[in-house]
């Protein structure tokens, strides 16, 4: 998880990948998210935290945080057999 | 007390298929005029010219034409509300038709342009350019093609070798029947039809950079000659010149299409000393800061007629001043590219508050 | 202070070339309503996918492409082409409007009839024209544009058995620079054939030619193209008038106008690249000013538009059945709008918009229909944000070939629906259900 680790992320939401040189844009919900993953929260502690930071009106989460995920492996963000357990 | 120009330009994508925007601000930046600012308009926010030294105070994206005149007008708007501008020059082929629409509207908000019209601009596409042969202008025998089967019998219109070209870019030359046919379909399939079939001419190349006034006289023109092609077919390097015969073709193009504003002429002389056109340019031509570089600066003139102003008498350019390009690497932190990706504008003016 | 709304996370990775937010997603505004009816209040009423066609919209079409022609022409003729749209209700907006019918079957001649308009007053074209319908339109007095010379004998042979002298024109093909030659249909005009079967006609004697026709093409965004084909037909007209003193009543120059949607093919999009009525007319009366005609005699000039007048008036609503990310990473949305009732996509880039209001960062996009097939692509890349399953989106300028082209597979075809002028709504075609199939369907005794 270094590479998360290592991420510039600005409050703009523009993601800077120091090992890559690639650069991302993120929204704010993909922000919060990779704030959590840095820090180590597990999925139900990441599905808790958008919904206390953001409004929500029953949208899937983890479903949500599945599909970023999955973004985040296809950059080589998060290692190719990571999965938020 | 006159306002300060302040001056949207496009076409920062300085690579090595140069857009004219950079020539285009370099040369409004020679003339020196006080107060005078430069907002650059991008479509990408890695456009070489958003990062060079001086070059522009403000730099914003806007959409590209595809998406629209709706999208362009408001991100248009926006800028005008953020950082003001009274003068936008538009410097890319396929942007001219949203802004040639856009131009009344503009002007009813005090931002002025030198813009050709909508039929001036189908005058001179490809497909149309033998029509100005009709009156007057030398262009090469060309024939427009929608079907491959025309191909098999233009050995009687004009010998090979000919030129197949697309609608809007791209050309090749072909020596065979065989080479044509292949051509052809490779021209359909990137660029689709009309496709155009030019004969071959062989001769210097030169060029004309000249703004018309919009009834049928000339602004100023500069001629030039590349000296340096490189393997795209772009002059790296350039000389001013002055040939009696590019005056008088020059004058007959203006008064044939009454063309306003900038506009680029592209011609071969041949070896009989007979010139042909070969396509007409509806813009400033990348290399447009030789004008400025040989005491004719048509970039300044085109925006000080587009606020409305008089310009100064031009003076007239020196002959045998070069161009010669090079290739420049600018150092940025990440700062005003993170700035570009994520809000789509670098704003170091004061901007309409000044 | 209230929590900014949950919208679904992305990262999206900036490529060179590609790094502009300002893409029509940014300013992509949703349509929430279409011609004041919320979206919401017409799929629960009528469900989803529904087609709906603004009255409003075909009226002003109508009207803006009339005037533009009646400004520049004494007399002028707008016939509806009925293989574009033949829903009884869209035709009879536009026969109310004074529309006369161009069609190109015996299927088509009969809808026009049904939808009260005199045999005389329908213009009947194409291909297919068998011996069984012309007998039946002639008596009629249907305006038959002959298509070759098969049909032209068929027609002497029938003017004499029924003893009439039907009014026919020719159908003519002719080469426009920059635009592919339809040559397949008609007489061609630079290869004599045109003047040809005039003469034989003339001296037939059975058949009384009032009318050219030629129809250039489709979507065409050139107007100088009906300039030049205009030019030529008045050319062909006077020297049909110097040869056998025929004065023609009409000169009809077809359709092919572009609407606001987008080909495929095409860069710039319709907002710019679509000329106007106007700049069509213009081109028009340009090209017929070679025409030499004396005074008070000068034909009609008949239109025979589709595409142009319906396509900008109809509307697909559509649901949102699920997201997908893509082996490569690209974002896919399946909607319940598939290529079998969203024919046109085939070639045109369909402007699609949220029917909701919306935020999150726009991605590149496939839009897949509910089809259990891979060619089922409604728009094979679109910048578009983050949708919910039920969300609806909104179609554009599909009027026009959808609703006659479409097929019925895997599923049934969708209602159509129009909204009044008044505001007023209400079906004009039902949503297929089992009983519409079952009704054309029959089970032999053996099983």
């Amino acid at each position: 998880m270094q590479r998360l680790r290592d991420l510039a992320i600005s409050d703009t939401g523009f993601v800077f990948d120091p090992f890559s040189g690639a650069t991302y844009t993120v929204n704010d919900t993909a922000r919060c998210v990779l704030d959590g993953l840095k820090r180590g929260l597990h999925r139900d502690e990441l599905v808790a935290l958008l919904a206390d930071r953001f409004e929500t009106s029953g949208e899937d989460l983890s479903r949500d945080l599945d599909d970023l995920v999955h973004s985040l492996r296809l950059f080589g963000l998060v290692p190719g057999a990571f999965e938020v357990v | 007390m006159v306002a300060p120009l302040v001056v949207a330009v496009t076409g920062l994508n300085a690579t090595d298929n140069p857009g004219p925007g950079v020539g285009v601000i370099r040369s409004l930046l020679h003339a020196r005029d006080p107060g005078l600012r430069v907002v650059g308009l991008a479509y990408d926010a890695m456009e070489p010219g958003v990062y060079a030294d001086g070059l522009v105070d403000d730099v914003f994206l806007i959409p590209y034409p595809s998406q629209g005149v709706e999208p362009l007008r408001e991100r248009l708007a926006y800028i005008r509300r953020r950082v003001g501008f009274n003068v936008v020059i538009p410097t890319l082929d396929a942007e001219l038709p949203a802004f040639v629409d856009l131009a009344p509207e503009l002007a009813a908000q005090g931002v002025g342009t030198l813009l050709p019209t909508r039929e001036q601009l189908d005058l001179r596409c490809k497909a149309k350019l033998a029509a100005l042969g009709a009156q007057g202008l030398p262009v090469p025998a060309s024939r427009v093609l929608t079907d491959v089967a025309g191909l098999y019998t233009i050995h009687e219109a004009f010998p090979y070798p000919i030129v197949v070209k697309g609608p809007y870019y791209g050309a090749k030359v072909a020596h065979t029947l065989d080479e044509a046919v292949h051509a052809f379909h490779a021209m359909a399939a990137q660029w689709g039809f009309p496709v155009i079939v030019q004969q071959f001419v062989a001769g210097q190349e030169l060029c004309v950079l000249a703004v018309g006034d919009g009834r049928g006289g000339l602004v100023g023109a500069v001629q030039m000659r590349k000296t340096v092609i490189t393997d795209k077919g772009k002059g790296w390097a350039g000389v001013a010149i002055r040939d009696e015969g590019l005056d008088a073709l020059t004058a007959t193009f203006m008064k044939a299409s009454r063309w306003r504003g900038p506009c680029e002429l592209e011609v071969i002389r041949d070896a009989a000393g007979g010139y042909h056109v070969l396509e007409v340019n509806p813009r400033f031509p990348a290399w447009c800061f030789l004008s400025a570089g040989a005491g004719m600066n048509l970039p300044f003139a085109v925006a000080e007629l587009a606020a409305g102003r008089a310009p100064a008498a031009l003076a007239d350019y020196r002959v045998g001043t070069m161009f010669v390009r090079i290739a420049l690497d600018q150092i940025t932190d990440m700062a005003p590219f993170s700035s570009m990706s994520t809000a789509g504008e670098i704003v170091r003016s004061e901007g309409a508050s000044r | 202070m209230s929590r900014p709304l949950y919208e679904r996370p992305v990262i999206a990775r900036h490529q060179t070339g590609a790094m502009n937010k300002f893409s029509r997603a940014a300013s992509m505004q949703p349509q929430t309503h279409v011609d004041g009816v919320p979206v919401d209040t017409l799929v629960e009423a009528y469900g989803s996918p529904l087609f709906v066609f603004s009255e409003k919209t075909l009226v002003a079409r109508y009207r803006e492409l009339r005037d533009a022609f009646a400004r520049r022409f004494a007399k002028v003729r707008v016939t509806w082409s009925y293989k574009t749209n033949y829903l009884d209700a869209i035709c009879r907006v536009f026969h109310r409007e004074g529309a006369w019918a161009e069609v190109v079957s015996e299927f088509e001649w009969e809808k026009a009839r049904h939808n009260g308009v005199p045999g005389e007053r329908i213009h009947l074209n194409g291909p297919l024209k068998t011996e069984a319908t012309l007998r039946r339109v002639l008596p009629e007095g249907t305006l038959v544009h002959i298509d070759n010379f098969d049909e032209l004998a068929l027609l002497e042979r029938l003017a004499d058995e029924l003893n009439l002298t039907p009014k026919v024109a020719l159908r003519v093909n002719l080469a426009v620079e920059s635009i592919p030659a339809w040559g397949r249909f008609g007489f061609n005009l630079e290869n004599g054939q045109a003047i040809t079967a005039a003469n034989r006609i003339v001296a037939g004697k059975r058949l009384e030619l009032i009318g050219l026709h030629c129809h250039l093409g489709t979507f065409i965004l050139d107007p100088a193209s009906y300039r030049e084909q205009a030019t030529k037909l008045a050319h062909l007209a006077n020297e049909l008038r110097r040869a056998h003193g025929l004065v023609l009543s009409f000169l009809d120059i077809g359709g092919g106008f572009a609407s606001h949607s987008k080909l495929k093919a095409q860069y710039l999009p319709g907002d710019q690249a679509t000329p106007s009525f106007d700049r069509y007319a213009a081109a028009c009366a340009e090209g017929l000013a070679a025409l030499e005609y004396p005074a008070g005699k000068e034909p009609t000039i008949v239109l025979e538009s589709g595409r142009a007048l319906v396509d900008d008036a109809g509307t697909l609503i559509s649901t949102v059945l699920a997201n997908k990310r893509l082996a490569d990473g690209q974002r896919g949305l399946v909607v319940d709008a598939g290529v079998n009732i969203l024919f046109t996509s085939f070639w045109y880039d369909h402007d699609v918009v949220p029917a909701q209001p919306f935020g999150g960062i726009a991605e590149p996009t496939v839009m897949y229909g509910p089809l259990c097939m891979n060619i089922d692509v409604v728009r094979d890349s679109v910048m578009f944000p983050p949708m919910r399953t039920g969300d609806r989106v909104v179609f554009r300028h599909v009027g026009a070939y959808n609703v006659t082209q479409w097929m019925q597979f895997i599923t049934y075809r969708p209602a159509v629906l129009m909204i009044g002028a008044d505001g007023r709504h209400g079906i004009i075609r039902k949503r297929e259900e089992l009983e519409t199939l079952l009704a054309s369907e029959e089970v032999p005794a053996w099983l």
